[in-house]
């Protein structure tokens, strides 16, 4: 997105900083439970409240999902990281620190591509990815003088994905957004609903002219959802665009977005903050792993979004796009295989794209709780293929299979849809409607092609929609030569 | 290394201390002293030497991932300065 400012084109540079909620029964430290929508201070261990003489145990399983994350986004995983001390204060940190990891993380360099909707390829660096402990929630509107302090998601686990300055609109932020969500999903390490607060992202934004070295960068603290994300990135870039044509200059700092005006503003309390004195958390050792293990874990990966898409292309011949759309979700994408498996592909990925996807939006629900089965539709698709009804008759037996969840072959059964294959019912049908009009179909003879189709149209309705349009359009096209 | 007045204030603040300001200057002085008594830790010349973690041979002990814990609100609250309907409250802290 090259702004266009008073003195010229800008770019706009972005880097995320994505912290996802871990999938874990446990806390990353201790044995309280991570579930969403508990009661107040129910899921909370003393290690949790930072009660004195606590110590802290590491999860397993939070240290396998981070790192199958990590080779997920093709990163390099440390065989040795250390945990350190954050410290600041806040009301909803009992501990007056966060453990994380700094100079050590789990896992380092990696890369994420997005798939361009023009069908092409773009690579963003992974920086880094890291294991810490989320904080408690603050409430203030509950009362007038108090904030009301929630420790259920304190030490929850979270991994920070850092991304290196690679993004240049706020298309490629969502972009980046989506594909990561997606490769957590499809490993199981992270839900990635953001309305829980399971995904969020600190957003770093900088301008520069091409070329030029990069920008003093702000940092939008705390987005929580896409589209939030993209307006922060269009407000702020223009915010400091107008600053340095004013003459003014970028102070680096972290802001705040406001979601109902879709503008940033500086954060008040973190400028004393940004000192946080990290120092290796004397309650743990350094977390060192098994090289076995860690390719134990490759070898147990499922197939990822970028294999499964390149697959898709081979073997059902898809587009890249249309093939990025059925990857992009785990469950859909098993969906689609299990339909197009032995059927023509391309077709396939039409009524499921086309068909399903329109009528899942109009009902709001997912492919998951989809009322029409794989193998129905691919009961459908093959009545089609093999001329028993009509693609036209197919849509609306895929609406009656939709709302009442009955199979293909036994609506067209009932209803009598199945196409008529007689040529001589069809020769009838047609004299029918030559004869009732005799005026216009001379006016076909004389060539006049565009009222065809009307004939086409008038056969149709009198075989109620059996007939095969193809074939009634031969015929008709034989008698006005005949 | 010699800390100023300015550096001690400023690390009493991150530590939510209140140190009077006739205090920063003596504190200034014996924050020093300790200081200096530690650098002549770096006269040893640890070239090749890998930090050390721990005094003791150990792996960093882990947990299953199982809920073992939690369940008890009322003693999690049972020191709290304040708390209302299950929360801690505090002075209003926002944004």
């Amino acid at each position: 997105m090259a702004i266009r400012g008073e003195t010229g084109e800008w770019e706009v540079v972005i880097g995320l900083e994505v912290h996802a909620q871990i999938v874990s029964r446990a806390k990353l430290f201790s044995g309280a439970a991570t579930a969403f929508g508990a009661e107040p201070n129910t899921q909370v261990s003393f290690v949790d409240a930072a009660f004195p003489g606590m110590l802290p145990v590491i999860n397993e399983v939070c240290v396998s999902q981070a790192v199958r994350t990590g080779l997920g986004l093709e990163a390099e995983i440390n065989l040795r990281s250390v945990f350190d001390r954050k410290n600041y204060f806040y009301a909803d940190l009992p501990a007056g620190y966060q453990i994380s990891q700094y100079l050590q993380p789990i896992v380092g360099k990696g890369t994420l591509t997005l798939d361009m909707p023009d069908g092409t390829i773009k690579t963003v660096g992974i920086t880094r990815l890291h294991l810490e402990q989320d904080a408690g929630k603050s409430l203030h509107d509950q009362d007038p003088r108090l904030s009301y302090v929630d420790l259920n998601r304190s030490g929850i686990a979270l991994m920070e994905i850092v991304s290196e300055p690679d993004m240049r609109t706020a298309e490629e932020a969502g972009l980046y957004l989506k594909k990561l969500r997606s490769i957590m999903r499809y490993l199981g390490t992270c839900d990635g609903n953001m309305d829980e607060g399971s995904m969020r992202a600190d957003v770093n934004v900088s301008v520069r002219k091409p070329g030029a070295p990069l920008g003093t960068r702000c940092e939008i603290k705390n987005v929580n959802s896409m589209r939030y994300v993209q307006q922060a990135i269009e407000y702020e870039s223009r915010r400091q665009v107008e600053i340095i044509e004013g003459g003014g200059t970028i102070a680096q700092e972290t802001r705040l977005f406001d979601s109902r005006q879709s503008t940033t503003r500086p954060m008040r309390s973190k400028e004393h903050a940004h000192d946080y004195r990290y120092f290796p958390d004397p309650d743990l050792l350094p977390l060192v792993l098994d090289p076995e293990w860690v390719e134990e874990l490759r070898r147990a990966l499922p197939e990822l979004p970028d294999t499964k898409k390149a697959r898709f292309m081979r073997e059902y011949s898809l587009t890249p796009y249309d093939a990025g759309v059925l990857v992009a979700d785990r469950e859909t994408a098993a969906y689609y295989e299990a339909v197009a498996r032995g059927r023509d592909g391309k077709l396939v990925a039409n009524w499921v794209m086309g068909e399903l996807f329109g009528r899942l939006n109009k009902a709001g629900k997912s492919v998951s709780d989809s009322p029409v089965s794989a193998a129905a539709v691919g009961e459908l698709v093959d009545l089609v293929a093999d001329g028993t009804i009509s693609g036209r008759t197919a849509k609306d037996v895929f609406d009656e299979m939709f709302a009442t969840g009955k199979g293909a072959r036994a609506i067209v059964k009932a209803k009598g849809l199945t196409q008529i294959t007689d040529t001589g019912a069809i020769e009838a049908a047609i004299d029918g409607v030559i004869a009732a009009n005799a005026e216009k179909f001379e006016q076909v003879r004389a060539g006049k092609d565009a009222l065809l189709g009307w004939f086409v149209g008038q056969v149709m309705k009198a075989t109620g929609g059996k007939a095969n349009p193809a074939s009634v359009n031969e015929m008709l096209r034989k008698k006005a030569k005949g | 290394m010699a800390l100023d007045k300015a550096t001690v204030a400023h690390i009493a603040r991150l530590a939510r201390l209140r140190v009077e300001d006739k205090d920063l200057e003596p504190m200034a002085r014996e924050l020093d002293g300790i200081l200096a008594w530690i650098e002549q830790l770096n006269e040893v010349d640890t070239s090749g030497v890998e930090p050390m973690a721990s005094v003791v041979d150990a792996r960093l002990p882990r947990r299953k991932d199982e809920v073992i814990d939690g369940g008890q609100a009322e003693k999690i609250l049972a020191n709290a300065t304040g708390a209302a309907h299950g929360f801690f409250t505090v002075p209003k802290v926002v944004e």
